[in-house]
């Protein structure tokens, strides 16, 4: 599914250069819940950012779904990131003044289908997270768990090969959070593949494998 | 996603933010109803003006005294009227009629009115397109032969000097001399010399007893020829005939100026329309800086906007937004502001034009080529005005656009 092989990354700064990636190798197999931890600063987030197309890497090959996707242009980027990721933050990142069914058919607008097979996908996704009773409601009128959900929706209404989450409890609270994980659990025994980045031991427990990030390089995984 | 997409993904966008998208919107709808509002007064001016003088009659020429030339007298006189009304000098003429006039007291029953009193030849109202009677008729070629006393009053002059009986057969009285009334002009819808409340008498009972100017040669004088030419094709030919018999009566040489002066209808609605195509274009020109305003208005508002957005926008390419969706969604929200702006621009440009044509007793006139003219360059506004905001939002990296707080 994923296969990263001395992926390195590179930012100047003014005249200083970062390097927040120095040569990763990862490995993630379909249907797995892997878990990336690692203190601030450790290349994190880059590493995220990297796997779900937000980013090219400056050297090495990533391959994704037997695609070689490390030295793509923006738009490929963006088709792959359409097609085969889904995005889940830790600040939920809905739009404003936007229904969830609309929120959630976003990405399925973006990849060019009909608006009756959107609101279909997206009734199912909405469905899939406990939120068949919300579909008009816009996130203000949602609670953060219930906006979380949206977006884990979101995530699902493409069909993507992974999902990839960004501290998706950082905002909530225990009990909330705890409900989110569930639903990462359920999704994860329906066969789907989960990546979540996090630094909560908590969270990285429900996971069935944990990857330590840190100076940019992998340090060891757990079992 | 295709084009239809965007456009109601902007549609959305914009209602989501109403009041925003009215303001924005203003610049332009002040804009266009501004070059709606005064290109129609304009226009409308122009053909209400046009129109009156077409009423007269473009085939109309006026010869009056050149007082440049004339050493203070009156230069044109009863026998240039005589010289002017034989088809052999001026084939090109086929009407001539004189006026001589001034201001006068004019007092009928117990009512006076200080108005022009004219003396015209007999033909001098169908020769002006004034032959239209309220009542009774006009002046006779008698009258004119028998230096009759008798005058056709203006409908204006008939309400203040007889507002309480009928006219006709009542008499004036001018300078000690009373005259009867035979006819009462329709009233002139022009407000260019309508000569609504002016008085007429026969010339020849005017030049006996009140205007008794004479010429250097001691002739009669009239203040003012009117020759219709046989066709307005015609009044070119018309005027070297007139002017060449003037010369020829006047005995005027050769290396001499003229002592009279011949303006054409043609050439005065030429001047007017000259004038008032100017002011249009100016006025015009002025509320096309106001659409421009309104134009970098929506410049200003949409780069706030993408400013504002940034998160939105990074959400929308993390989810798989090409750089050209973000692009056209953009573009096509300043274009909607601007079309919709225009179209309520045209409305109450239309509006402002239709309570100006009351308060102006104008018929304004909003065309198709102005609507057509300001809603293209409200769109070209919100397309050229929306591009670069547009640009930017379209080129933000969605991993900054995500992490912009």
């Amino acid at each position: 599914m994923i296969q990263m092989k001395n992926i390195t990354k590179t930012y100047h700064m003014g005249t200083q250069e970062v390097h927040a990636l120095r040569g990763v190798d990862l490995q993630v197999e379909k249907g797995e819940f892997v878990a990336i931890m690692g203190p601030s600063g450790s290349g994190k987030s880059t590493l995220m950012n990297v796997i779900g197309c937000l980013d090219a890497p400056t050297g090495g090959t990533y391959i994704l779904d037997d695609v070689d996707v490390s030295q793509m242009s923006d738009n490929q980027q963006a088709r792959v990131r359409n097609q085969r990721i889904g995005f889940v933050f830790q600040q939920f990142n809905l739009l404003a003044r936007t229904t969830a069914l609309k929120q959630v058919a976003l990405p399925l607008m973006y990849g060019g289908l009909n608006r009756t097979e959107r609101m279909k996908r997206a009734r199912m996704a909405l469905e899939a997270v406990g939120l068949g009773d919300r579909m008009d409601h816009k996130p203000d009128e949602l609670s953060g768990g219930q906006q979380q959900r949206v977006a884990i929706a979101r995530a699902l209404a493409t069909n993507p090969s992974i999902i990839l989450a960004d501290e998706p409890t950082g905002a909530l609270d225990t009990i909330t959070g705890e409900e989110i994980l569930g639903i990462f659990k359920q999704l994860n025994s329906q066969g789907i593949t989960i990546v979540v980045i996090t630094h909560d031991p908590d969270v990285a427990a429900v996971a069935q494998r944990t990857i330590w990030i840190r100076d940019g390089v992998i340090q060891e995984h757990h079992g | 996603m295709n084009i239809w997409e965007s456009f109601l993904t902007a549609l959305d966008s914009l209602r989501a933010n109403k009041l925003r998208s009215v303001l924005t919107m203003l610049g332009v709808i002040i804009g266009v109803a501004a070059v709606i509002a005064l290109l129609s007064i304009g226009n409308g001016v122009t053909a209400s003006v046009t129109s009156e003088i077409q009423a007269i009659g473009t085939n109309l020429l006026s010869v009056s005294t050149n007082f440049d030339n004339s050493d203070g007298f009156q230069t044109l006189s009863v026998k240039d009227v005589a010289a002017l009304s034989d088809p052999l000098n001026v084939p090109a003429v086929s009407q001539v009629s004189a006026t001589v006039g001034g201001m006068q007291e004019v007092i009928g029953g117990s009512q006076s009115l200080r108005t022009t009193v004219s003396g015209v030849t007999p033909n001098f109202f169908a020769v002006n397109n004034r032959n239209e009677f309220e009542s009774g008729d006009g002046l006779t070629a008698a009258d004119e032969e028998t230096r009759a006393r008798v005058a056709v009053i203006g409908s204006d002059a008939a309400t203040s000097l007889f507002p309480n009986s009928f006219p006709i057969g009542q008499s004036v009285r001018i300078n000690g001399v009373s005259y009867e009334v035979v006819g009462v002009l329709a009233a002139s819808g022009s407000n260019f010399g309508s000569g609504n409340s002016d008085v007429y008498i026969p010339l020849s009972t005017a030049l006996a007893r009140l205007y008794t100017d004479r010429t250097r040669t001691g002739e009669r004088a009239v203040n003012q020829i009117i020759a219709q030419a046989v066709s307005e094709t015609q009044t070119d030919a018309a005027i070297a005939q007139i002017t060449e018999t003037l010369r020829r009566e006047h005995g005027i040489v050769y290396a001499a100026d003229d002592d009279f002066q011949i303006f054409s209808q043609a050439d005065l609605l030429q001047t007017f329309n000259t004038i008032t195509a100017t002011l249009t274009a100016f006025l015009g020109s002025i509320a096309g800086i106001s659409l421009l305003v309104g134009g970098i208005g929506i410049m200003n508002i949409m780069l706030v906007s993408v400013t504002e957005r940034t998160r939105e926008i990074g959400i929308r390419k993390a989810v798989g937004a090409l750089k050209r969706d973000i692009l056209a969604q953009f573009l096509l929200e300043s274009m909607v502001l601007s079309v919709l702006g225009g179209l309520l621009g045209i409305a109450l440009g239309w509006s402002i034009a239709q309570i100006a044509s009351l308060a102006l007793d104008v018929t304004t006139v909003v065309d198709a080529g102005t609507i057509l003219l300001s809603t293209g360059f409200a769109a070209a506004v919100g397309l050229v005005f929306g591009i670069y905001p547009a640009w930017r939002a379209a080129g933000l990296r969605p991993i900054e656009a995500l992490r912009y707080e």
